[in-house]
């Protein structure tokens, strides 16, 4: 494959394809971690690892994994690699693991992880589905980050822990709970939709199969009957 | 000692509701949030699973990850025994219940990847409750699971009669909205703690 292409696949989950402004999965680490820029991005980065792991190793057993199994089989080796990825933060960097405390477990259940198992790494060479992780743990990354600014400046006055002199003395705290997440991440979204409206728009799925990563090669009969209701309701 | 029960129940539905203070379970909150009816079956099977979670997984922690010195693959196993729970409880439903499956059916498999439910049986050992507090709080977590989504998809039901400009329609509306009813849910933080005082 050309190195244009390959290039591609690492871009795209950065931008076209970002997993948490466009294709909007993975929204409660978004929200619960970015209060910090500190803990964004070492959600970031731990999702990230998870993910370029988890990618390769399902991609490399694509044709040993049988078909209908495989969401078990996926799950199992993301937990695994979240299992280990626990134990060395919480021999490496106790801070971190204890600031990040539940949500580092539910990376397991993260629907980035699960979904680019799912659409991409199960049908991709290894090196590909590198890059695809590499792509989309950076994607989740940058969104997570731009969050977690706006939080932190205006919400604690602060930008990685560091005071900012003026902001300081007129935070509005209620950022950083959990309705200003909700609101960050609106606007953000909103602004995200104002700057591609040029551009044809993004091509957000709506909440394809009621919010479910897998929609896209699930084959469950129950999972197409609720789509099949959604779109009768719409 | 029924004290301590209440304020953990109580706890669950309000104070510490997981969607609305803690962001678990985001994705069926936003989702499967546009009709009332299809908001309390999700609530309902939620709550159903979260029970019956904590049941499986409380004990085989304590009784067989504690003892043999492998509490370090809770999450594998907890994350297992959710799957394999919910399959389970598809199939007795189907087979003996048809009027429940048909009611709940739709929404047990995107269960599992709930992070809610992972959550709240992560949490009732993180937090050290013994069996029927770990119990009793996966009831309120459940409870408020549910009291937050018939919420929102009133509010939403209200929401669709008005359009908002371009850029906001969807998505961004609908987070804005659900930020102003977490909002309303702070009223009740100093609630609970002096309700049996």
């Amino acid at each position: 494959m050309s190195e244009k292409k390959k290039l591609s696949i690492l871009i795209r989950g950065i931008i076209q394809e970002n997993p948490v402004l466009i294709l909007v999965l993975g929204t409660c680490p978004t929200l619960a971690t970015s209060t910090s820029v500190i803990s964004a991005l070492s959600m970031g980065f731990a999702a990230t690892f998870v993910l370029v792991c988890s990618n390769a190793v399902i991609s490399a057993l694509r044709n040993i994994i049988p078909d209908t199994v495989r969401i078990p089989c996926y799950i199992v080796i993301i937990a695994s690699f979240v299992t280990a990825m626990q134990m060395l933060l919480q021999a490496y960097l106790p801070e971190i693991y204890d600031m990040l405390g539940v949500y580092l477990a539910l990376i397991v259940v993260n629907c980035i992880i699960l979904g680019r198992a799912e659409m991409f790494a199960r049908k991709n060479p290894v090196g590909d589905s590198i890059l695809d992780g590499l792509g989309m743990g950076i994607g989740f990354l940058v969104a997570l980050l731009i969050m977690a600014i706006i939080r932190e400046v205006l919400g604690a006055g602060s930008f990685a822990g560091i005071a900012i002199p003026f902001l300081e003395n007129y935070k509005i705290p209620i950022l950083t709970q959990a309705p200003g997440g909700y609101l960050v991440f609106g606007i953000v979204i909103a602004a995200m939709n104002k700057l591609t409206a040029k551009r044809g728009g993004v091509k957000r799925k709506s909440f394809s199969c009621e919010g479910c990563a897998m929609a896209e090669g699930c084959s469950k009969e129950s999972c197409s009957v609720a789509d099949r209701k959604e779109s009768a309701d719409v | 000692m029924y004290k301590e029960l209440i304020l953990i129940l109580m706890g669950g539905v309000l104070v510490n509701n997981y969607v609305l203070q803690q962001f678990l379970g985001i994705c069926p909150f936003l989702g499967v949030s546009k009709k009332i009816d299809q908001a309390s079956g999700m609530g309902i099977a939620v709550t159903f699973v979260m029970l019956f979670a904590t049941a499986a997984t409380w004990p085989i922690y304590t009784y067989l990850l504690v003892p043999l010195n492998i509490a370090y693959l809770q999450t594998i196993v907890f994350i297992l025994v959710i799957a394999t729970l919910v399959q389970f409880v598809e199939i007795i439903l189907k087979r003996f219940i048809p009027s429940l499956f048909k009611a709940l059916g739709v929404y047990l498999p995107l269960i599992t990847t709930n992070c809610a439910v992972l959550g709240v049986t992560l949490n009732n050992i993180t937090d050290g409750y013994n069996f029927i507090e770990a119990m009793i709080s996966s009831l309120g977590v459940g409870l408020g699971f549910l009291l937050a989504m018939v919420l929102f998809a009133g509010v939403r039901s209200k929401m669709s009669a008005n359009a908002p400009t371009k850029a906001f329609q969807g998505l961004p509306v609908t987070l804005i909205a659900a930020s102003i009813v977490a909002m309303s849910f702070y009223g009740f933080s100093g609630i609970v703690e002096n309700l049996l005082a």
